[in-house]
């Protein structure tokens, strides 16, 4: 009970830190729009070519900028040693690993939920019937892609090179979740049977129960000597 | 209050910390001097348990560092030279986070307390990005006392002060005497060591070379032992 209390100041906290500053949720929403612009303005794709690329469109302009999101989301909690600060309070690290995922999916989401509408005026794609089926293919894809890159950003920020490190170790661990997130999308902005999407459903639910619980243990492993 | 049993400590190959024991008393004001190097910081940052022993064990209130090392997060309250301080925040802000992760009691009667004890309390609101480094080391200071820890643990506190800063924050220091807190504080200044606290510890090269009630200090040994 107190892990949870713990979990929710600390995404309080850094809510309350990202509407004064801004620093991380605007870099991320102009990212993800730049690549949905660039896509439409540079191919003219017919209705069938919209369906065949949306979904691997879509999840490259999300996976890019929650990226960005990851190394900025640990970078602020190393500065003026805040990092120590957090070690020094009486909260299990896995809860400081939760706290820091859920923020992270809440940011994926919050630019989400921005560059959709955009994606689907410029592509002229009727998701309507869609939306429930997709919010829940969004909050598992974020949540396996986020589970990875939460602990590997913390990781990273002990690297020389950062900003590089991240992608280069995230992106390899995370092909399972984001070849099933394509995939799904894709089913289900095609209007599949729901029989045909399910087995990518259960490979990011399962990616995301395995990747949490995983991650959250070895959590403190990067962060304590 | 706080026992240290033969604590060594390596980073890979180089032992930074050697056989270090030594006890400190519930209430006691401790110095710990040694010049750059020494190992002053490790030492605070093992009894913070934000540093692992190689070897050797070490208590605080009673509890095991290695074994009990949340207990003994929740009994300490730490002062370095990091402000630990989020810059978006205000000082009522930055203080409610960490109260809440402490679980402290009537937090926001507390949160003012410790802001007044501070002098920091008609400045509550402003934004910590906007305040000077005297002030900081004051909020840092409120911060560590929010909790009402019996163990204060500070790392070379005055920093970067200016003199009516340091005067502010030693007087501060002082009174926590009455309060029966016990306080290890690593310093380069002597002076300061001498005068504040009732024993002195010496470090040199990991070591521990003296061990004297600040009354019994000689300067010759002051200047050997530093050298």
């Amino acid at each position: 009970m107190a892990d949870i209390r713990h979990i929710i100041h600390l995404v309080s906290k850094d809510l309350l830190i990202e509407l004064r500053s801004k620093e991380i949720l605007l870099s991320m929403i102009i990212f993800s729009l730049t690549i949905i612009l660039i896509f439409n303005f540079t191919y003219d794709i017919g209705i069938q070519a919209v369906q065949r690329h949306t979904p691997g469109l879509l999840w490259v302009a999300f996976i890019f900028a929650g990226t960005l999101g990851l190394n900025r989301s640990f970078m602020r909690e190393y500065e003026n040693g805040r990092m120590e600060g957090l070690l020094l309070c009486p909260v299990s690290r896995g809860s400081i690993y939760i706290a820091k995922l859920v923020g992270n999916v809440i940011f994926m989401m919050i630019i989400e939920m921005v560059s959709l509408p955009v994606m689907v005026v410029l592509l002229n794609l009727d998701i309507i019937k869609f939306i429930p089926m997709l919010f829940l293919l969004l909050v598992l894809g974020n949540i396996g892609f986020a589970s990875v890159g939460t602990l590997f950003s913390a990781i990273s920020l002990h690297t020389r090179s950062r900003e590089l490190m991240l992608p280069i170790m995230l992106f390899p661990v995370t092909i399972p979740v984001i070849l099933a997130a394509v995939k799904s999308t894709a089913f289900l902005l095609n209007a599949k049977p729901l029989a045909e999407i399910m087995p990518w459903v259960r490979i990011l639910i399962g990616f995301d129960l395995i990747f949490t619980t995983l991650c959250s243990f070895l959590y403190k492993y990067v962060v304590e000597d | 209050m706080i026992i240290v049993d033969k604590i060594e400590k390596y980073f890979g190959s180089q032992r930074v910390l050697r056989n270090l024991s030594f006890k400190i008393s519930k209430g006691e004001h401790v110095s710990l001097l040694g010049s750059n190097g020494a190992g002053k910081t490790t030492l605070v940052k093992i009894l913070a348990t934000l540093l692992k022993p190689s070897n050797g064990s070490a208590s605080i209130a009673g509890f095991d560092l290695l074994e009990k090392a949340d207990k003994i997060r929740s009994c300490i309250g730490v002062v370095s030279h990091q402000s630990y301080l989020y810059q978006d925040l205000n000082a009522v802000e930055n203080l409610r986070f960490y109260g809440k992760m402490f679980d402290v009691a009537k937090l926001d009667q507390r949160i003012d307390d410790v802001l007044q004890s501070v002098n920091l309390f008609h400045r509550r609101f402003d934004m910590v990005r906007i305040y000077s480094r005297g002030m900081l080391q004051r909020l840092l200071l409120a911060r560590a006392l929010l909790h009402r820890p019996p163990v204060l643990l500070l790392d070379e506190p005055l920093t970067g002060l200016d003199v009516s800063s340091r005067d502010m924050f030693n007087q501060f220091i002082e009174n926590l005497k009455t309060h029966k807190v016990t306080l290890l504080s690593a310093s380069h200044d002597i002076e300061h060591a001498i005068h504040q606290s009732d024993r002195v510890l010496i470090l040199k090269d990991g070591s521990l070379v003296l061990d004297k009630l600040s009354l019994h200090i000689t300067s010759q040994e002051l200047k050997e032992n530093l050298r």
